[in-house]
């Protein structure tokens, strides 16, 4: 048997992950004076929040004068088609602006008004002109403005480590247990608070727009100490991701492209989405332009690659590559297309994940788990049925200060730090061995990650039905028995194939959640489309989220929770259309 | 150009090792035929590697989309992103070479540890605006873009891989390397910015110890004039501020 001995660190907070969200709690957490450790699978400044394109939503209102925090809530309660948390949607709204400036205070360089402010793009579902941006590489100046300010926070980073297992003592979290990615040396971080910011789950799919990082490893660590993950269903495919050639098949096509008027348009030549939403047309929101593009390839108007087709090429060179200039390299370099001088091929990718781990709306505390917290993509609530586009990098950005703020605040109030039981720790080690133990002639685990994508591609993807979905159930079962007997060649040190040993496992338990929270909402609303219950289902669904959790045995408990009503002087901002959507039925569901 | 059609069989020859005690890259080349599709980056064909020949592979990449920066790398000898060559640009009856970056200490057959890099980082004065009244703050796109050209890099680290001052000289102690020599550009032409970072950019970060070659340039994969746009305006202040004899005289009588 391998060693399994361990190296011990602790800290007032930890916080495991290190995009946006895991940046901005570690800087809010160590201004408020307790010890910080920010963990971080890959290296410091290249996490997944570095492929943000687009913009970050926020009602400065310095474009549009008339925008402000109640319109930009009204669009996201709207984009998530009522499912959002209202209470979450609000601070959204009401914060943004004041964490973007923030940005700008530490540094960031955001493109520019002719009177000298910040510069915002009109966007999907956007009311207003209204996502702060740096071209098309906006993720990267929002990182990287964080990456700045936190090595001056005395944060202790540690990167390319890698936490496997949440530990508890008694109801409260104590800390994680997981690796050092270069050595494959165990390592504990004891911690009186935890703030998960570990992102989706986009690696279970195969076509997707996310990096390898996007295992799941939070909402399945998250669960396994009790945490409910809710909205599960609801993923969202971006409308346009590259299509060819296959090898870059998913890398996201920033939908700046179409806020700057990119047009799309079928093999006929048609602007279908006039079909679709004649009045936003491109500017509809992604499940929407997704699902019409998903709808004109099915019915055999898809271009030759099978995508259709997305043009900016009249907005001229100089334009194009000033405003969008990584999808010019990106298409010119990896597709061979010019994009200043016809269209590019465009069909949906998996892109981001809506639900996620159940949290207290103002201080993002893990319900049923003290002392953990989640922010970010990882977290749910926010975005309810669908993102709109910018509402994540906010989201990151408001809500990973109130996660740090929270956290910190709870390790300051607790005297002594959590107790861990070396014995259970022990039992996580040996676990994560074992692989090295077994057949030499087993399966590696890329073989059971590539059919993995592909199932959930395939059943559990843009579009779903009962029969699928129970198909896809039963495969993953297989997987998850598979995955259990895999092998691993080589050492500890930097050794890929043993990190997707356990990897693999997140990923097959949350594709069981998503695929068994679809089959669970028999309609169709925002991310989530039954072919088998093409229309929305008011009368059963329009106010109820969904929510999964781990029972003692180990099985997935699928139910459902009605949503907490809107606030009275809130839903005076709606409409009467609004009405039937925010103002529940006395009636019980 | 044009795509090559259906699937090739293609040599390649990919570094294993891992360091010796001083971070020497100890290993060995090991050849691998790998089924090529059309269209595949180099880093497709390790991580085909990875999922049928050797599992244990070491690779950091993250994005594939060349916006992350990670899987810098040197094919045929030429410092580069691994998600970002193409291999349908590579003479097809030659094996492609992939190594490690040369300049730092080895981790494990691709990866190196570049540490270093982040700790350069820390020793940089921060952003530092004029006044902490925001609701004042105005500038114009024409005073961003030039920053905003030094704030595309996604530091690869494939220049302070390039630069002959690291990479043979080894002046790790003495020179901040390229990339941070932009990232102090970045600051000291910010609008708003007033720290003075000159004394470090001379001194610590030791700029006089560049000389001009490009190499950096040549090899960003974000197309930054590091050297035009960032070093020599910066060497002209370092110069202006050391050794032009009036500045020389008003400085030292306190005007700045």
């Amino acid at each position: 048997m391998m060693s399994v001995h361990y190296e011990t660190k602790t800290y007032d907070v930890l916080v495991i992950g290190a995009g946006g969200a895991g940046l901005r709690a570690a800087i809010e957490a160590s201004a408020q004076g307790v010890s910080v450790a920010l963990v971080t699978k890959s290296l410091l400044g290249k996490a997944h929040t570095v492929m943000a394109e687009g913009g970050m939503a926020a009602a400065l209102s310095y474009v549009d004068a008339d925008d402000c925090w109640q319109a930009h809530y009204k669009d996201t309660i709207r984009g998530g088609k009522y499912l959002s948390n209202f209470r979450m949607a609000e601070l959204h709204a009401k914060e943004a602006p004041e964490r973007v400036k923030e940005l700008e205070k530490w540094g960031a360089v955001f493109d520019r008004t002719p009177d000298g402010r910040i510069l915002q793009r009109p966007f999907g579902g956007h009311t207003y002109r209204r996502l702060a941006h740096v071209g098309d590489r906006t993720g990267l100046e929002l990182i990287r403005t964080l990456q700045d300010k936190g090595i001056h926070c005395g944060i202790d980073v540690h990167m390319e480590c890698t936490m496997t297992h949440l530990l508890k003592d008694g109801d409260q979290v104590a800390g994680a247990f997981g690796y050092w990615r270069e050595s494959g040396r165990f390592i504990l971080i004891n911690a009186k608070s935890v703030i998960l910011c570990t992102g989706g789950i986009g690696k279970a799919y195969k076509v997707t727009s996310n990096s390898w990082e996007y295992t799941a490893d939070g909402q399945a660590m998250a669960m396994k100490i009790g945490a409910e993950l809710i909205d599960m269903e609801f993923l969202q495919f971006h409308p346009t991701g590259m299509v060819c050639p296959p090898s870059v098949k998913g890398i996201l096509v920033t939908e700046a492209v179409r806020g700057e008027g990119g047009k799309l348009a079928n093999a006929l030549g048609e602007r279908f989405m006039k079909n679709y939403d004649p009045e936003r047309m491109e500017l509809s929101t992604r499940d929407i332009v997704a699902k019409a593009i998903y709808t004109e390839v099915k019915e055999g108007r898809g271009s030759p690659n099978g995508g259709v087709f997305l043009d900016i090429s009249h907005r001229g060179a100089d334009y194009i590559k000033r405003k969008l200039p990584s999808m010019y390299h990106q298409f010119l370099e990896l597709g061979d297309v010019d994009i200043t001088k016809g269209p590019m091929e465009v069909g949906p990718t998996m892109h981001y994940t809506m639900g996620g781990v159940r949290v207290h709306p103002e201080t993002q505390e893990v319900l049923n788990v003290t002392g953990l917290y989640a922010a970010g993509e990882v977290s749910g609530g926010l975005h309810g049925g669908n993102r709109l586009g910018g509402n994540s990098l906010s989201d990151l950005i408001v809500f990973g200060q109130r996660a740090g703020q929270h956290a910190a605040e709870f390790a300051k109030q607790q005297t002594i730090l959590p107790k861990i039981n070396d014995e259970e720790v022990k039992g996580y080690a040996e676990e994560l061995v074992a692989p090295f133990e077994r057949d030499s002639k087993a399966e590696t685990p890329y073989q059971i990650q590539a059919d993995l994508q592909e199932l959930m591609n395939n059943k559990v993807g843009i579009v779903r039905e009962e029969q699928g979905l129970k198909e896809a159930i039963e495969e993953l079962q297989v997987l998850k028995a598979r995955a259990k007997v895999a092998r691993v060649d080589g050492s500890r040190a930097y050794n890929p194939g043993w990190h997707l040993s356990h990897d693999i496992h997140n990923m097959i338990l949350v594709g069981e959640v998503v695929a068994r929270a679809a089959l669970q909402r028999t309609e169709s609303r925002g991310g989530h489309t039954r072919l088998d219950h093409l229309q929305p289902d008011n009368e059963h669904w329009r106010f109820v989220n969904s929510t999964i959790r781990l029972n003692e045995s180990g099985e997935l408990d699928v139910s459902t929770y009605e949503k907490p009503q809107m606030d009275e002087a809130l839903r005076d901002l709606f409409e009467k259309s609004d009405e039937l959507a925010i103002t529940q039925s006395k009636q019980k569901i | 150009m044009m795509m090559s059609l259906g699937v090739v069989d293609r040599e390649f020859h990919v570094f294993r090792g891992l360091p010796d005690a001083d971070g020497e890259h100890i290993g060995e080349v090991k050849s691998f035929t790998v089924p090529v599709q059309p269209g595949w980056v180099v880093l497709d064909a390790l991580l085909y590697l990875q999922a049928h020949n050797a599992p244990d592979l070491a690779i950091r990449w993250n994005c594939k989309a060349a916006k992350c920066g990670s899987c810098a790398a040197e094919i045929n000898g030429l410092p580069s992103l691994m998600c970002k060559t193409r291999l349908d640009h590579m003479p097809l009856d030659k094996p492609v070479l992939v190594r490690p970056m040369r300049t730092f200490p080895l981790i494990k057959d691709l990866v190196t540890d570049v540490s270093w890099n982040y700790e350069v980082n820390k020793r940089i004065t921060p952003f530092t605006p004029y006044n902490d009244d925001q609701s004042t703050w105005r500038y114009f796109q024409e005073d961003a873009d030039r920053v905003q050209e030094f704030r595309k890099c996604i530091e690869c680290f494939l220049c302070q891989n390039s630069c002959h001052v690291i990479r043979h000289h080894r002046k790790f102690n003495h020179f901040a390397g390229p990339r941070f020599l932009v990232r102090l550009a970045s600051l000291e032409m910010h609008p708003l910015d007033v720290a003075d970072r000159i004394p470090f950019t001379k001194e610590e970060a030791g700029i006089g110890l560049c000389n001009i070659t490009k190499c950096c340039t040549e090899r960003c994969p974000e197309g930054i004039r590091i050297t035009d746009n960032a070093i020599i305006p910066l060497k002209e202040r370092v110069v202006d501020r050391y050794y032009d004899p009036i500045t020389m005289l008003l400085h030292k009588i306190g005007i700045k």
